[in-house]
């Protein structure tokens, strides 16, 4: 029987295997070899100052990188940090890469960044090698063929001292998207992978790796198939996967930490002839999704699977249910914390902030794409609007385009990089009751600040939204 | 790690599907360098309101279910970020067992890092459970290594693999064991492989 994709990243990396080849309760673990640990300031310290007490060291800290990214300001970075407890965290991480050897790309440097923005921008995401990080969005760095996911902080332990991990292997879950969307121009990956997970649920890939396929993801831009990859674990997978071609070949092309010239030509011919599901590969399940009717996806609820088309109004819970008692008691206290009544078309819904940004959406072609829809317009005298560029390098990458004139002189805030207000780690939040158009990857109560209302949506519909003061469908502007 | 010894407690009825690790552990206390301590910020958005005053509809402020240490709960229980934060907070609160009808993928790996022990059960024992806690506010004993739940003398089995319950059982030092196959790491990694992702980064 032929190997899927993740059968052959997952082969090449088994440093013991224990398991039968089942994945049931009865199974045991692999010892699987990491070849990259991506690390942060807020998942780390507790891994860090264990390894210390137990006198071990960290194995290979050439593999390790590390960048802050959670909590720091997106405000001016030559003034000092005002919150004393992230500055702490920040210390302390500088303080244990200086310590083991690690090299870490800090608030003061130009390659600083979310941590998911800079492994592909630097060349340290390759594809078919292991990537972990503490931090459940790493499923992004799958969109090279990587296998890369989520660890707690006792397994970012685990990784630096043994630079292994241990793991039950997951199923397989092939997600194949057909058609080609209408108005192609205004339906981005983001509504792509939002209308997936309103499909299988936010439990829907649990146990799972999923593998997207399909002409529409082969038409993608990398930095398009990583926000597909990187909403991968709102619905439960453990990873998503897309087969590298050339686009991807492309990409690593001149990147710092990828391989060189002939070298890399050589990898690519191996990882062409060879990263790629067999067509006799069996997967444990398969989904079918039609896009070619696909509207931008609005959320309107507390997770992200509670998503609707721009052109639809709230659901009832009864609607949502489908007959689940569980799921509509789900849906009333969401309609209740968003404060929505059903029946309110989605165009009507009025919001206080926008946030484009995060390792979902906040890379140089969101930029672009947003910037095109902001260019000679003002927003709305209501909302506070703001850009975080992922990285210091899309952040300068775009200041040469003129991005941060378009969007300051239709009164955006042109921030610093950093994770901001996906999760509001930094002053970077929503008041009680404020409703926010945000472009990041979590719509669970409180996530961008207690009492916050986050609705999530591709960068053009929050450009949109930013300048009507509400939600608009796009396509009509595109 | 700590040991799990078998408990006897009734049960705290937290009758949701999908509680994300933002509720469990919200971010404003992840900015902590510690491990142990967060029992006090379990749930914290949903205990307190805006002006930090205890919100009474929310279970955990009923002074009924104080000391318990058995959550019950339904699907998808801990979904999310990766903060194993979350289950620290549990650990902390005394919470020592987590009963769903499923959780996700990495809240379930992080719990046994802790010596929280994760059960899940079928949707159906699930709802038994929930009625009988909601009618007689039932004691519930559970025992690993027989992986049995009773409750008013009925038993009920649950599924762990050996590994895992070994680990919890034993409190092993997983790192330790680990590193106690370092001929095998070395192995692969002097062993020559297609790609060797590590020389890029020399």
């Amino acid at each position: 029987m032929g190997k899927t994709l993740f059968d052959k990243v997952w082969d090449s990396h088994v440093v013991i295997d224990d398991g039968d080849k089942n994945t049931d309760d009865t199974n045991a673990p692999s010892l699987i070899y990491v070849d990259r640990h991506l690390v942060h300031e807020v998942t780390s310290p507790q891994a860090f100052a264990s390894l210390k007490q137990s006198g071990r060291h960290v194995r290979h800290p050439e593999l390790t990188i590390a960048t802050t990214d959670h909590n720091v300001s997106t405000e001016n970075r030559t003034l000092p940090i005002v919150d004393s407890v992230s500055k702490m965290q920040l210390e302390t991480l500088t303080r244990n890469c200086k310590e083991f050897g690690i090299t870490i790309y800090d608030i003061n440097s130009p390659e600083q960044g979310i941590v998911h923005v800079i492994g592909p921008e630097l060349g340290l995401t390759l594809p078919g090698s292991t990537i972990v990080c503490g931090d459940s969005h790493t499923s992004t760095h799958g969109a090279f063929g990587a296998l890369a996911f989520g660890i707690g902080t006792s397994e970012v332990e685990h990784v630096l001292a043994t630079q292994c991990i241990w793991m039950y292997k997951p199923k397989s879950f092939l997600i194949k998207i057909e058609g080609n969307p209408r108005k192609s121009h205004a339906i981005t990956s983001k509504d792509i992978i939002l209308k997936i997970i309103r499909k299988i649920g936010t439990d829907g890939g649990t146990g799972t790796v999923i593998e997207y396929r399909g002409d529409v993801i082969s038409r993608l831009s990398m930095e398009q198939r990583m926000t597909i990859c990187n909403m991968s674990i709102e619905g439960g997978a453990r990873a998503g996967l897309i087969a590298p071609d050339e686009t991807t070949f492309n990409y690593l092309k001149g990147r710092r930490y990828a391989p060189k010239e002939l070298e890399l030509e050589g990898l690519i011919e191996f990882w062409r002839a060879n990263l790629k599901s067999d067509a006799n590969a069996k997967f444990d399940r398969v989904e079918t999704i039609n896009v070619t009717d696909l509207a931008p996806q609005v959320t309107w609820g507390t997770n992200p699977s509670m998503v609707a088309d721009i052109t639809d109004s709230i659901p009832s819970p009864e609607e949502f249910a489908q007959g689940d008692e569980n799921k509509r008691k789900l849906a009333v206290r969401a309609l209740e914390y968003m404060n929505l009544e059903p029946g309110t078309p989605l165009t009507n819904l009025h919001v206080d902030r926008v946030f484009i940004g995060s390792c979902t959406n906040s890379r140089l072609e969101d930029l672009i794409e947003a910037s095109l829809v902001v260019k000679g317009r003002k927003i709305s005298t209501k909302v506070r609007a703001m850009v975080v560029p992922g990285s210091q390098k899309v952040k300068s990458d775009a200041e040469k385009l003129g991005l941060d004139t378009v969007f300051k002189d239709s009164g955006f805030e042109w921030r610093e990089s950093g994770c901001s207000m996906c999760l509001g780690m930094n002053p970077d939040i929503l008041l009680p009751g404020e409703r926010c158009a945000s472009t990041s990857n979590r719509n669970f109560e409180g996530r961008q600040g207690a009492g916050g209302r986050t609705h999530l949506v591709s960068p053009i519909m929050a450009a949109a939204c930013a300048i009507k003061g509400h939600f608009v469908d796009v396509r009509d502007w595109l | 790690m700590e040991r799990f010894v078998d408990i006897k407690s009734q049960m705290i009825p937290l009758d949701m599907t999908n509680v994300d690790t933002d509720q469990i552990i919200p971010k404003q206390f992840l900015k902590l360098i510690i491990k142990s301590g967060y029992g006090d910020f379990l749930f914290y958005d949903r205990r307190f309101g805006h002006d930090g005053r205890p919100k009474k509809d929310f279970i955990l402020n009923d002074p009924k279910f104080e000391k318990r240490q058995i959550l019950l709960t339904r699907d998808n229980f801990g979904c999310g970020s990766s903060r194993e934060h979350a289950v620290w907070a549990l650990f902390d609160y005394g919470i020592r067992v987590v009963i769903a009808s499923s959780f996700a993928d990495i809240f379930y790996n992080n719990c046994f890092k802790r010596g929280l022990l994760p059960i899940y059960l079928s949707q159906s024992e699930i709802e038994y459970i929930f009625n009988l806690v909601h009618t007689d506010d039932v004691i519930a004993e559970i025992s690993l290594d027989k992986q049995t739940i009773s409750i008013s003398g009925k038993k009920m089995n649950f599924n762990i693999d050996p590994t895992r319950k070994k680990m919890l059982l034993e409190g092993i030092d997983e790192i330790g064991f680990t590193l106690s196959l370092n001929d095998q790491i070395l192995e692969y990694e002097k062993a020559s492989r297609v790609v060797d992702y590590n020389k890029y980064l020399v």
